[in-house]
């Protein structure tokens, strides 16, 4: 390992290494004190994202191809680690509440974010696929991190075992790629997969059956929307946004580079996901009453609009995908860590009408939960309307017309259920659970209004974020 | 930055500095916001001298090469001033009836004037596409909260409607963009005429209707027009007047604006059928607004019908239609806006809005009387009041063009003495009950102050048209130039000939 590969390979490192540290220290912490454990990892993120930023000066590739840190990389990197420390803001609070305060929580968020990490700067199929595992076996165990909640044992088993079941189509896709190819590198495989190979056309669609899980694009979306609601929240928030961003990163790298040549055969399919995803997402959603999992099936949507973009098969559509996860993981973040904090002691209040008078009791909570729900709707001035923008325009480039307008047309229908949140926190009276609701703790002000304002500036200054995600949108 | 930025953002500091005054300080929020709209209104007024000279132009974001470009034309100069006028006035008489959460709704109405002032000046199609969307953001709130017994549907619906019609325009601006790499109008528009940018006649006709749709839905063009009485009736006072005399203004502004010029072959294919649309809309309306038992319903079905005068205007594609058109939009928003002002006034003293309710006002507040009187002249087209001049002008045009369009057009003038008429002699004359002879004092001075403006302009748009109409014409006329131009293109081809001749022998 020379000089050059531990520095490309740093975040990875500091993640690893202070999990570890937290693991060891968490049984000398006594159970009031954990909190300064959640100090200890919120440095080590904000280390690994400080190291995200120096490797990136000098990009290239480390460990034999297998890492690489280009812009995409980086990209990704900073939106995970950012996820990981707006997690750690918010989860603190909730966890005392709790009474699951431990520093194993901080621990296995470390070693998912730094299995995403991985993700995001992997070259190769191998590296990928143990970057995912090593991020998803994390998430199960956080998934199920309240023992005594019987919703959340019920979200990690479901989340275990249909994620196992995903990840082994997977292996299935990377094992044909290497039958057909002979290789594990992306650019091998890029420049060694013949433009009329069935075997890889199946291959992708194999491993596009592993991404679409991981990324709950339909059809193989059907666990998203239990687990997300019996997941703890701030897991919740981390689970739509973390892992996803990250699998979406590998998804687009390894679709663009070793898959570049064979598009023809698998863009029918994305469309086809693209259309399904947005349709069912929107539409389940707006028959629900439950916030969590109203969120959840958005999230599903949400989806769909990014695979519109990878759908495009372009370089703007990369650079769209870049800017619409990371416009996303701020505003879903956001609005999981408002549900958060309203849902009180064993999640009692997750229902729309429980944030009934949210706008009169705290409205700051409630103007930064509307900057969250207008972003998602896509009202312009937010960063959800630039990364729609961008998307739509992605795909009206490479002349996707029916598949933006069935997508716009589905934002509209979105508008809907995102409303009805709005209408209940400023026209309704207050109700039960908002009249007790506690006020903001520090850390949890913090998070939020980093998230807005995230999304505001995201929405009104687009431009810098744009300009690099458009820099590193070039794929090799 | 010239006036026109500092009019345009002056609304959105004053949005900024609401929402720090201390909630408890309710008399100085009413008292800041309606300073802010008086000095935005005083500002305004140098428009007329120098709106073509007020432009600016910078990059807002470099790729897309989104321009923040703002300027004016002889319609926009209006439809300005028309907000600046009226947003003091929504203040004014909100003063008294707004009792709840005051720091918001000022907030959330400077915010309105910001988003509308903005869709009127944006020359850059993104830009308006900002504004358009932003604009709806506050109307929303305002309608939903401080509405009435059914305002959540109400709002719901009409942010569902505009956001529909929306989503389509913006996948045309988008695929504009693409095309021209610029969201420039005025770039755009250069590039369509000398050919720069060619659009295949499909291309064009499903911009323009991707276009149209969004503005439809905003005028309201009959039968995309539900969601308008339901609003209507469901928002706070000032919420209909700003919805009914500016934000459906967007609609129209839009349609004259950006869908005509820019795609006047498809808009020529239209016409017939957007006419026919805009006629049933003016019979319509009157009908159904002459049998409402409820007043605010009856003025918002009133609206459909005049905003069916102004499509009609558009689409004769004549001079006189055009200006008739624009003129019409500010007369509407001036006579409709005072009825719904006065409706509110008239709803704070007896807290009813059914025309059963009410009866023999006159004698118990003669001048609140007199001045629903004038409104309601002006309303119905007498001369020397504002829509006389209006409805003269789209009825002149679309003889013009079609003289059997002007007949069918002319029975809503007709109805509409009848509706307005009538919902006068029911509320005015007759027997007083009890509660109205002890319930309807006359107008106060804050009363006054809203309306004195509202009349003197009925009766100077009605009297002296020199002051309004000579900018008007010049850029409608630039308008109906540049569409015929790209006809004239047209006969060139051998197919669009005998098309033309057609179309020609229609006008006959």
């Amino acid at each position: 390992m020379s000089v050059d590969d531990a520095i490309r390979f740093l975040p990875e490192l500091i993640l690893i290494l202070a999990a570890t540290l937290i693991m060891v220290c968490d049984p000398l912490t006594s159970t009031h004190r954990k909190s300064t454990l959640a100090v200890l990892a919120f440095v080590a993120l904000l280390a690994a994202l400080a190291a995200t930023a120096y490797s990136s000066t000098d990009p290239g590739k480390a460990f034999f191809g297998m890492i690489v840190v280009d812009g995409f990389a980086t990209f990704f990197r900073a939106i995970v680690i950012v996820v990981g420390l707006l997690t750690v803001l918010s989860s603190n609070r909730f966890l005392e509440r709790e009474g699951a305060n431990s520093g194993e929580f901080y621990a296995l968020l470390l070693f998912s974010i730094s299995g995403q990490s991985m993700m995001a700067a992997s070259n190769e199929l191998i590296i990928l696929f143990i970057g995912l595992e090593i991020s998803s076996i994390a998430s199960y165990v956080m998934a199920g991190f309240l023992r005594d909640d019987s919703r959340a044992n019920e979200s990690a088993l479901k989340y275990f075992l249909l994620g196992s079941f995903a990840s082994a189509f997977l292996l299935y896709g990377i094992a044909l790629v290497y039958g057909v190819t002979g290789a594990t590198n992306l650019s091998d495989i890029g420049s060694r997969m013949q433009p009329d190979s069935l075997l890889g056309g199946v291959a992708a669609a194999l491993m596009f059956v592993g991404f679409g899980f991981k990324i709950s694009g339909a059809p193989f979306q059907m666990w998203a929307p239990d687990v997300y609601q019996g997941a703890p929240t701030p897991v919740t928030a981390f689970l739509s946004a973390g892992p996803k961003a990250a699998a979406f990163a590998v998804f687009v790298r390894v679709f663009t580079v070793a898959f570049g040549n064979i598009g023809d055969r698998w863009e029918p399919l994305i469309w086809i996901s693209a259309l399904l995803s947005m349709t069912i997402g929107n539409f389940a959603a707006l028959g629900q009453t439950n916030v969590k999992r109203m969120l959840a099936y958005s999230s599903i949507a949400h989806a769909g609009y990014v695979l519109v973009a990878i759908t495009a098969r372009s370089e703007s559509g990369v650079a769209a995908v870049m800017f619409y996860l990371g416009a996303y993981a701020l505003m879903n973040v956001g609005a999981f860590t408002v549900v958060g904090h309203i849902s009180r002691k064993g999640e009692r209040y997750l229902r729309v009408e429980d944030l009934s008078g949210l706008g009169v009791r705290q409205p700051l909570t409630a103007a930064m939960f509307s900057i969250f729900l207008l972003s998602f709707i896509g009202v312009p001035l937010t960063a959800g309307f630039f990364g729609k923008f961008y998307i739509f325009k992605a795909a009206l480039q490479s002349d996707l017309i029916w598949l933006t307008v069935l997508g716009l047309l589905n934002s509209a229908v979105a508008a809907y259920y995102y409303l009805r949140v709005l209408v209940v926190m400023y026209m309704q009276e207050p109700g039960e659970a908002v009249n007790e609701v506690e006020p903001l703790s520090p850390a949890l002000r913090l998070s939020l209004i980093c998230s807005a304002a995230g999304t505001l500036i995201l929405g009104i200054f687009p431009s810098g974020a744009l300009h690099f995600a458009v820099k590193s949108a070039v794929l090799k | 930055m010239t006036l026109l930025d500092a009019l345009l953002f002056l609304p959105l500091a004053g949005f900024a500095l609401l929402l720090f005054l201390p909630r408890a300080q309710s008399e100085n929020i009413r008292l800041t916001a309606l300073a802010v709209s008086l000095a935005v209104f005083l500002g305004s007024l140098g428009l007329p001298f120098l709106f073509e000279t007020l432009s600016t132009d910078f990059v807002w974001i470099e790729s897309p090469n989104i321009h923040y470009h703002v300027s004016l034309d002889g319609i926009s100069l209006w439809l300005v001033l028309l907000t600046t006028v009226l947003t003091p006035i929504a203040i004014l008489i909100s003063w008294r009836s707004i009792q709840d959460r005051i720091k918001e709704y000022y907030a959330f109405l400077l915010l309105l004037e910001f988003g509308l002032i903005g869709v009127f000046i944006a020359q850059d199609l993104f830009l308006f596409y900002v504004f358009w969307e932003v604009s709806l953001v506050p109307m929303y709130f305002l309608i939903g909260i401080w509405g009435h017994e059914r305002r959540i549907y109400a709002a719901v619906k009409f942010f569902l409607f505009t956001m529909a019609g929306s989503v389509l325009m913006l996948a045309a601006i988008i695929y504009l963009y693409n095309k021209a790499e610029t969201f420039d109008y005025a770039l755009i528009l250069q590039a369509l005429s000398t050919g720069k940018l060619a659009l295949s006649a499909a291309e064009q006709m499903a911009l323009f209707l991707a276009f149209f749709l969004a503005f439809a839905i905003k005028v309201p063009l009959f039968p995309l027009h539900t969601w308008l009485p339901d609003a209507h009736v469901e928002a706070p006072t000032a919420g209909s007047v700003m919805l009914a005399a500016v934000m459906l203004k967007m609609g129209t502004y839009g349609i004259i604006h950006f869908c005509v010029p820019m795609f006047p072959r498809a808009a020529h294919e239209c016409a017939p059928w957007i006419v026919k649309l805009a006629i049933i809309g003016i019979v319509y309306g009157a009908l159904v607004a002459l049998v409402q038992p409820n007043m605010k319903k009856l003025v918002a079905y009133s609206s459909v019908s005049h905003l069916g005068f102004v499509v009609l205007g558009i689409f004769s594609f004549t001079q006189q239609g055009m200006d008739g058109a624009v003129y019409q939009m500010l007369n509407h928003g001036i006579s409709t806006g005072a009825l719904f002002v006065l409706v509110g006034f008239m709803y704070e003293r007896r807290h009813s809005l059914e025309i059963a309710d009410y009866g023999g006002v006159a004698p118990y507040a003669p001048w609140l009387s007199t001045v629903f009187l004038i409104t309601t002249l002006a309303s119905i087209g007498l001369p020397t009041l504002n829509n006389f001049v209006g409805e003269f002008l789209v009825l002149q045009g679309a003889a013009i063009a079609n003289f059997k369009w002007a007949v069918y057009a002319a029975l809503g003038v007709i109805l509409s003495a009848c509706y307005m008429l009538w919902l006068y002699q029911r509320t005015f004359y007759g027997e007083a009950s009890e509660v109205i002879k002890h319930h309807m004092p006359d107008l106060t001075g804050r009363e006054w102050a809203a309306m004195l403006p509202l009349l003197l302009l009925m009766v100077w748009m009605g009297t002296y048209t020199k002051t309004f109409l000579p900018p008007i014409s010049a850029s409608t006329a630039r308008i109906l130039v540049g569409t015929e131009s790209s006809k004239r293109i047209r006969v060139a081809a051998p197919r669009a000939n005998t098309l033309l001749a057609k179309e020609a022998a229609d006008v006959r």
